[in-house]
């Protein structure tokens, strides 16, 4: 019989070797974690821009797994300013997801790690906690309080056994311990009913499985919400939801931040969701920001490559009778990735230079910026 | 709610029926015959006349057992609804009187067994969830198996070979010290009978937890893995705090619908670990009665079971409604 050669397969000797390392590797991060709970400065530092309320600095997370090491977010940078909305786009698996999850430090441990970079936190007087660093117990005095997040299936993230009043009551109760039982119930009230539920006493008493899935996304946004955070990580929120109750979710979050003046982290693959709301989006691949930029500069000027393509596979009402045409190939294997840019191989412009090195990002204009070898061809032909 | 448990009854008893009919041909066709065996017995004796084929025939006679099975069926089942099971032949004794002679060594060892196997099993199942793949999920694991594997008569030998003999810090087996017994004030009665009951209770704790166990880590692990798990952490919610109230209750559902379910089993006794060590419960008598051949004791056993078997399975479907909110029974 002769050997299998794909890359999917692993000695023993190979996955024990990975084993042990991931193991020494991940003992090591947790007991920096562990440590730093001791001394504050290790983990507080100051914003760049006092007008941010997060800044994502050069942040990397990987997944130490038993065949080797995925490297889901590889250095990404953006910032997310005070009452405004950045949406995060890319296809499944380009590490969306785990930058926001990276926000909250919600990784599943010890396998998953933020391992370099910074994500500021702006905790006022020009102060910043430094996320990555910091220790368990001050991520829980910051998650549900000043950082919140909704998931995308609201049909499972409501605890199935509990009151929706219990569980809304909970996050107040834990932040708030000075409110008494009175005002934590008419706060729950107020906010259920600030998320357009209309009977709101009787949801109060109900049980997750007697709501809708809308109903129910809406009680997690009131649950997210509940204590006023300064951002609220949106992931996916409306993809398990039929399209009606998408519209009106998202309506929903563009009016409760008006009314509470909360940034938003949106994640999605939706790009009609995105041009919508957003002021800044972040298109990314392989776990790189491919390119970041307003709305417009996204939809009108696209500089990357995978941009464009991904625009060109969209349906709109221009080009209702032409073909759509779809981005070749498939997406790569987060635990080989190439060595140049990520999305080389699905490049109809890949030049011999995408192959050999990363590209490096470059000012578009001052709030467009891609990372494509592409842009720098031009600007050297003087286009 | 009602309406359900009235079809559940009815059901219960249609198959309860049907139970019956199968032990009691099976009974029927055993080759233990307590009847042969008095037969030769008193065709032995000295100044016996009859020969044992007709002892047979008149036994068979005198006991009720000529009438072939079916019709031997409706007979004891028309007594037994009535709460008559007639007279045991081992023991020589009205059946009921019997049973109420012994059922409570049975109850107590059924009981101090099942508080053991919840508290140990529990929380061990849970710890070994939380440190999944770490080594007290191995060390768990590997204590469920080895202790799910292992033989009720070789723990009890092993158990009895340490404590009993080498130690002698416990009796071989009975549940009194024949001795001393009678002279000791009521209290020390009880403390002797209890003294008794370790290392059966030990014994039958150690081959049981494992699975118990097991089943804890996995129901935990699933739920450990929910959206709502990570919607609790997402809330700020302490790690404690996070296991112990969100995924705790959830896990509890499965586990109070089995142990909801075994708590019936109390009263069945333990048929080999009552053997072993000579505890004179329901179990060790219903062994006693089954290898001579008696009938009417096995029945009673035998249906006694049967119920609490069925009462079980109605209660872990009550309590599977009471525990999780989603279930609505109609």
């Amino acid at each position: 019989m002769s050997k299998k050669h794909d890359s999917d397969y692993i000695s023993a000797k190979k996955s024990r070797q990975i084993s042990r390392f991931n193991r020494k590797l991940t003992k090591k991060l947790e007991k920096e974690r562990n440590d730093a709970s001791k001394d504050p400065a290790l983990y507080t530092t100051t914003m760049k821009d006092p007008g941010n309320v997060v800044e994502f600095d050069n942040v990397c997370t990987y997944f130490f797994t038993d065949i080797g090491t995925v490297k889901a977010v590889d250095g990404v940078t953006f910032n997310v300013p005070k009452r405004a909305t950045v949406g995060v786009v890319g296809e499944s698996g380009c590490g969306k997801s785990v930058t926001s999850l990276s926000l909250m430090q919600l990784l599943q441990r010890p396998t998953g790690q933020t391992v370099g970079g910074e994500i500021r936190f702006n905790i006022g007087d020009g102060k910043a906690l430094n996320i990555v660093k910091a220790p368990t117990a001050k991520m829980q005095e910051i998650r549900g309080n000043r950082v919140s997040m909704i998931f995308q299936e609201p049909m499972t993230s409501l605890n199935p056994v509990f009151r929706i009043g219990q569980q809304v009551n909970e996050v107040l109760e834990l932040h708030h311990p000075e409110m008494s039982e009175e005002e934590v119930k008419a706060r729950t009230l107020e906010m259920l009913e600030l998320v357009g539920i209309a009977n709101k006493e009787g949801v109060y008493n109900m049980y997750p499985h007697e709501l809708s899935g809308g109903m129910r996304q809406r009680v997690m946004i009131a649950m997210a919400l509940a204590c006023e955070p300064d951002i609220l990580i949106a992931d996916e929120p409306t993809t398990a939801l039929d399209v009606t109750i998408q519209a009106q979710i998202l309506e929903l979050m563009q009016d409760l931040q008006k009314k509470l003046g909360m940034a938003i982290i949106i994640v999605t693959h939706d790009l009609g969701v995105i041009a919508s709301m957003c002021d800044e989006i972040i298109v990314m691949y392989g776990g790189r920001v491919c390119e970041r930029g307003t709305a417009d500069d996204i939809f009108y000027r696209p500089a990357h490559e995978y941009t464009k393509g991904l625009l060109r596979s969209i349906p709109s009402t221009q080009n209702m009778n032409e073909r759509l045409i779809p981005i070749g190939g498939t997406p790569i294997n987060m635990l080989d990735l190439p060595k140049g840019c990520a999305f080389c191989p699905r490049c109809d412009s890949a030049m011999k230079i995408c192959l050999r090195e990363q590209p490096v990002e470059m000012e578009i204009s001052d709030t467009h910026h891609a990372s494509c070898w592409m842009n720098v061809k031009n600007a050297k032909e003087g286009k | 709610m009602g309406k359900f448990i009235l079809k559940r009854f009815l059901w219960s008893i249609l198959i309860l029926f049907c139970v019956m009919l199968i032990v009691y041909t099976l009974m029927h066709c055993l080759p233990t015959n307590y009847i042969d065996t008095m037969a030769r017995q008193l065709a032995t004796r000295p100044g016996n006349t009859k020969s044992a084929t007709e002892w047979i025939a008149e036994l068979n006679a005198q006991y009720g057992m000529d009438k072939g099975i079916i019709p031997g069926f409706f007979t004891w089942l028309k007594s037994a609804v009535r709460g008559e099971f007639g007279n045991s032949w081992r023991w020589t004794l009205p059946v009921t009187q019997k049973f109420r002679d012994v059922i409570w060594y049975s109850f107590a060892l059924g009981v101090a067994t099942f508080i053991f196997q919840v508290a140990i099993a529990i929380p061990l199942g849970v710890l070994a969830a939380k440190r999944q793949y770490g080594i007290a999920d191995y060390s768990v694991t590997v204590i469920a198996m080895v202790c799910n594997s292992l033989p009720t008569f070789f723990v009890a030998s092993v158990l009895k070979m340490v404590f009993s003999v080498k130690l002698g810090w416990f009796d071989i087996g009975g549940i009194i010290s024949t001795r001393t017994h009678d002279a000791m004030s009521p209290f020390m009665q009880v403390m002797d009978m209890a003294q008794h009951l370790v290392l059966p209770t030990i014994t039958i704790v150690i081959v049981s937890i494992g699975s118990l166990m097991r089943y804890t880590r996995t129901n935990m692990l699933e739920v450990l893995n929910a959206d709502y798990i990570r919607t609790a952490r997402a809330k700020g919610l302490p790690e404690s705090k996070v296991i112990n109230k969100h995924a705790f209750r959830n896990t509890l559902i499965p586990l109070v619908t089995i142990l909801g379910g075994s708590l019936p089993g109390l009263f069945s006794g333990a048929l080999i670990t009552e053997q072993l060590y000579s505890i004179p419960g329901i179990g060790y008598t219903a062994y006693q009665s089954m290898i001579v051949g008696d009938i009417p004791f096995t029945m009673f056993y035998l249906s006694f079971i049967s119920i609490l078997t069925l009462l079980g399975n109605l209660i872990s479907d009550i309590l599977y409604g009471v525990v999780d909110p989603r279930v609505r029974l109609s």
